[in-house]
């Protein structure tokens, strides 16, 4: 296992290093003079030029990515020149709250999407299957900022039973108000997913409860509930594992969106207002920390998936030992 | 016009030892499916029955209807099949009105069912002992540890070695003729009475086929089960069965204990899987006749004699009546228009 | 003896038609023109209903954003000071009006202009692209494979709508840099899609005659490995039109992709938010467009996969 974990380690280097080069390419080629943009309208030529000199922005493009390259391995990912703070403490502020209601939003998604999924799998046809098709589908089809605007309409102006914006705390909001804080963004981000899994478990699970194991157990009389729920799921879950990984990444990507209707203090509304304010080496830093977690979330979801279908660790296995 | 023959002279196949207990009784099974260009006549009253001791092959080219009926002994198929009519008994009780609970407890239970490919028989994502051992708990009610012990016990009992390493093994790590072996001991260990083997070693090396095949005959023996065998492969019939019964687009064409079918077979069908056989044929070796053309769509058949448009000896009467089973002599029934109690058909010398 | 019999039943064959209840060759051959006839692409299509609808939306959506002049009943950008947040249906304006008077109804077809243009724009450039890269990927192999894929990844990596967030910053609002920004986020899927089947159809037989009959490379990925790619691509570009038109929605939601006073459905949205108290049909209105655009790509992708593959799911 330690072995074939090391394998996968080793083949993310390339990727990474894409990841990067491609940040700072991307940074180097904005328009204008980010030095010029930091120091505000009223600079003078001379202060200028000893701060660029001071960043390093004088040297050779191939040197500026090196020192650019073995900073970030040590764990500097460049200051925010709006907040004159390393970009990684702010990041660490907000990361917390991004993954708070991104994570509430999978496990939403997750356990109402795969029960719709088994549900509408089992009843192949029918009328509930029908219902939860057109759901899921309108469910993968929405786009969040939307669901998130219609949500706040009927929930905070219509009805007025949850706040509209914000993140509470718990010492001054206490726990309901918190709870309550958190319920339109978690489930606003949680409708993408949740469409995704209905869809990927019912065709998984057709799939499965179709095939010939499936029919020898029937055979040897095992019930249909240990059947659906037991063996049949265990069968279907790599894809809705995979699924599991993309949708994480996806739910992320999503609260960029989400946090900007719900004023969300998190990583979205933090990159938002970077743009806003030119900030780049904040976007540059929260850029490459979402690509390095989207790294490795697939990379947990791969070894997630040998643990879950033996076969594909032997057969990893097996690769390993050849190598 | 349907089989109208019932009772006594339409069982193709009565026990061969009248004292032994008849484990099932199927009188004019009818499964059909329903698809959208029409009504697929997959089994169409099929009758016979299964002792206690006995061992029946069932004998047919591939859309004989003959997976299709032994599904229908479970009342396990596709969603579009249904069974249209007859009867199936097992020890007196009536399958077809089994509730989901009665059904469940039958299957597994009472008959054990082996299919063509172990390899996709097993749940390929638990390991072998789990399942053998959910099936324990389901049929027998049984502790864990009991389950375990027994489990094992089974794995042995099939020449499984190493059973105690085997029962932590997921399917994938064992070979075809292993996965096979660990099926036949799940459906003895829940003590099933009637095992149904569709074509249990057609999917194995052709080395491993008879270690199967008689171990399949010896677990029979030593358990007093009822084993029904279905196969493509007349060289099984003979080797393991007691009686064998030849299907034929869903209908059983002959039957008759094994001896007096390789002795005396009558249906020209027969014939013909007779002389498609290399290695029974062993003087004609090198000129392997095959039956020409395929056998009818299951959509069409029914109003004559399915294997009319195919036999060499075929008649106005044939494309027109359908053949009824009869008797023609004790033990031995035949369905041909040209081989009845007055009527005798020879078959032809050479063939050519 | 059975071989000589069989031929004596096809000579007769047409006798035996007359034979009531035998199967006949007649009845047989109508089955199977039957099963054709029902199996054949278009009506497979037109059997799956919702199929059906995505083609119906997509038609109508493309032909709102077509016609637009011609529908719109106002000038989309003309303000009216006395004429503002009407409610739908006041004073001949359909959907009402927004902020600033103007009429939404003319606003949300020009608005479909736009987010058609840029979506389908981004799909056919990140396709051209993914295409080129994934034939190239898939044909050279070894090194370049290699080089192209790694960036792929690593252009994978980045979450779409970060992606085009940060392509945006970089470029710079407008049409042409919004369809810049979503096209190269949609590049890596495409290569990827394109490499995996023309990785499959190089080992086919076929392509070793032709580079025996001397057939250059070029020549080999045009003609003979492109068309094998057809159907995939087909069925993942008009899914990501779907994706296009919500990232398009989404970054001009967030002020950055197209800038008002040029009415996207986007920025409808974003305008329609921040007046949800007075004015909520702007918002729901609009993003209910978004919504059904969204469904239509997203059916007739589906719809087109099921013809063309039903096995080609994910």
């Amino acid at each position: 296992m330690a072995k074939i974990i090391l394998r996968r380690l080793l083949q993310l280097i390339p990727t990474l290093f894409v990841v990067v080069a491609f940040t700072f390419i991307a940074t180097r080629l904005i328009p204008g003079d980010p030095v010029a943009a930091m120091v505000g309208d009223q600079y003078d030529v001379s202060k200028v030029e000893e701060m660029r000199a001071s960043l390093g922005l004088d040297d050779p493009i191939i040197v500026q990515f090196w020192n650019y390259l073995v900073s970030i391995c040590q764990g500097d990912f460049g200051t925010s020149y709006y907040f004159n703070q390393p970009a990684i403490d702010m990041i660490a502020q907000r990361l917390p709250n991004t993954l708070l209601i991104s994570v509430i939003a999978l496990i939403i998604a997750v356990i109402f999407g795969v029960v719709f999924g088994v549900v509408s799998a089992r009843k192949q046809n029918s009328i509930v299957d029908y219902v939860l098709t057109v759901l899921s589908l309108f469910g993968v089809s929405a786009p969040v900022f939307w669901v998130g605007i219609m949500l706040v309409l009927l929930f905070s102006v219509t009805l007025g039973w949850l706040p509209s914006y914000g993140m509470g705390s718990i010492e001054k909001d206490g726990l309901i108000g918190f709870i309550s804080h958190l319920v339109l963004p978690c489930f606003c981000l949680a409708i993408i997913p949740m469409g995704t899994f209905t869809r990927i478990t019912r065709s998984s699970m057709i799939e499965t409860l179709g095939s010939d194991s499936v029919r020898a157990m029937r055979a040897r009389g095992v019930s249909e509930a240990s059947i659906t729920w037991k063996h049949a799921l265990k069968n279907a879950l790599p894809p809705i594992i995979t699924v599991i990984a993309i949708q994480f990444a996806g739910c992320f990507a999503g609260a960029v969106l989400t946090e900007n209707v719900f004023a969300w203090p998190g990583m979205g509304t933090m990159i938002t207002s970077a743009i806003d304010n030119r900030d780049y080496s904040l976007i540059q830093a929260t850029v490459l920390v979402v690509a390095i977690a989207f790294v490795v979330i697939n990379l947990i979801t791969d070894l997630l998936y040998m643990v879950i279908n033996p076969k594909v660790a032997a057969e990893a296995k097996k690769g390993a030992n050849n190598v | 016009m349907a089989n109208e023959v019932n009772g006594q002279e339409a069982n193709a196949g009565s026990a061969a030892n009248p004292e032994s207990e008849v484990l099932l009784d199927v009188k004019n099974l009818k499964t059909y499916f329903h698809l959208a260009s029409g009504i697929a006549r997959a089994v169409d009253g099929v009758s016979f029955t299964l002792s206690r001791g006995e061992t029946l092959g069932v004998v047919g080219e591939s859309g004989s209807g003959k997976s299709m009926m032994a599904k229908s002994l479970i009342r396990l198929f596709e969603a579009n099949a249904r069974i249209e009519e007859g009867s199936i008994k097992f020890q007196g009780r009536d399958v077809l009105s089994f509730g989901k609970k009665e059904l469940r407890d039958y299957r597994g239970r009472d008959i054990g069912m082996i299919f063509q490919d172990p390899m996709t028989s097993l749940d390929p994502v638990f390991k072998v002992g789990q399942q053998m051992t959910e099936n324990l708990r389901i049929h027998r009610n049984m502790s864990k540890a009991e389950a375990r012990e027994v489990a094992i016990a089974a794995l042995r009992s099939v020449n499984i070695p190493n059973p105690e390493a085997r029962f932590n093994s997921y399917p994938f790590e064992l070979s075809g003729g292993m996965c096979q072996r660990v099926i036949i001991a799940m459906a003895l260990c829940c003590n099933a009475k009637v095992i149904l083997a569709d074509e249990p070693t057609t999917a194995l090396d052709v080395t491993v086929q008879a270690q199967v095949l008689h171990l399949l005959k010896e677990l029979q023996r030593t358990n007093d089960i009822g084993l029904m065998i279905i196969t493509h492969n007349l060289g099984v019939v003979w080797d393991v069965c007691d009686r064998a019964m030849v299907m034929y687009a869903g209908k059983v064409v002959e039957a008759a204990d094994v001896k007096s079918l390789y002795a005396k077979p009558m249906h020209p069908y027969t014939w013909g899987l007779l002389d498609s056989m290399p290695s029974l044929s062993s003087e004609r070796k090198a000129d392997l006749s095959t039956i020409p053309g395929t056998p009818p769509d299951l959509r069409l058949t029914g109003k004559a004699c399915n294997f009319a448009n195919r036999c060499p000896y075929a008649q106005d009467i044939c494309s027109k009546e359908v053949p009824e089973l009869v008797e023609v002599e004790p033990g031995h029934l035949v369905a041909c228009h040209r081989q009845t109690l007055d009527t005798h058909l020879e078959r032809a010398k050479g063939g050519k | 003896m059975f071989k000589e019999k069989s031929a004596a039943a096809a000579t007769s064959g047409a006798e035996m038609e007359v034979v009531d209840g035998a199967i006949t060759e007649a009845a047989k051959e109508a089955m199977i023109q039957k099963e054709r006839k029902a199996n054949s692409a278009w009506r497979k299509f037109i059997r799956n209903k919702s199929a059906v609808i995505g083609l119906i939306i997509v038609i109508v959506m493309l032909a709102i954003g077509i016609f637009a002049p011609f529908i719109a009943p106002f000038d989309p950008n003309a303000t009216s000071i006395t004429e503002t947040y009407l409610e739908p249906g006041v004073n001949g304006h359909i959907f009402g009006t927004d902020d600033l008077g103007r009429d939404l109804f003319s606003r949300i077809v020009y608005g479909a202009r736009m987010s058609i243009v840029v979506a389908i724009g981004s799909t056919v450039l990140g396709g051209v692209i993914g295409i080129i890269l994934g034939l190239v990927a898939g044909f050279m192999g070894g090194i370049v494979d290699s080089i192209i894929m790694r960036v792929m990844d690593g252009l994978f990596a980045f979450p779409f709508i970060l992606l085009s967030l940060l392509l945006v910053t970089i470029l710079g609002s407008g049409v042409f840099n919004v369809i810049l920004a979503i096209g190269i986020g949609n590049v890596p899927r495409f290569a990827r899609v394109v490499r995996s089947k023309v990785i499959v159809a190089k080992n086919e037989e076929f392509c070793n005659v032709e580079r025996v009959l001397g057939a250059s490379n070029l020549r080999l990925m045009v003609l003979h490995i492109l068309p094998s790619t057809v159907s995939e691509v087909v069925v993942y570009a008009t899914l990501c039109v779907g994706g296009s038109i919500i990232a398009e929605a989404g970054l001009s939601f967030l002020g950055l992709g197209i800038l008002i006073p040029t009415p996207s459905w986007g920025n409808i949205l974003r305008g329609g938010q921040t007046c949800l108290a007075i004015a909520p049909h702007i918002a729901t209105i609009s993003g209910l467009f978004i919504f059904v655009a969204v469904i239509g790509f997203n059916l007739l992708g589906d719809g087109i996969r099921d013809v063309l593959d039903p096995k080609m799911k994910k």
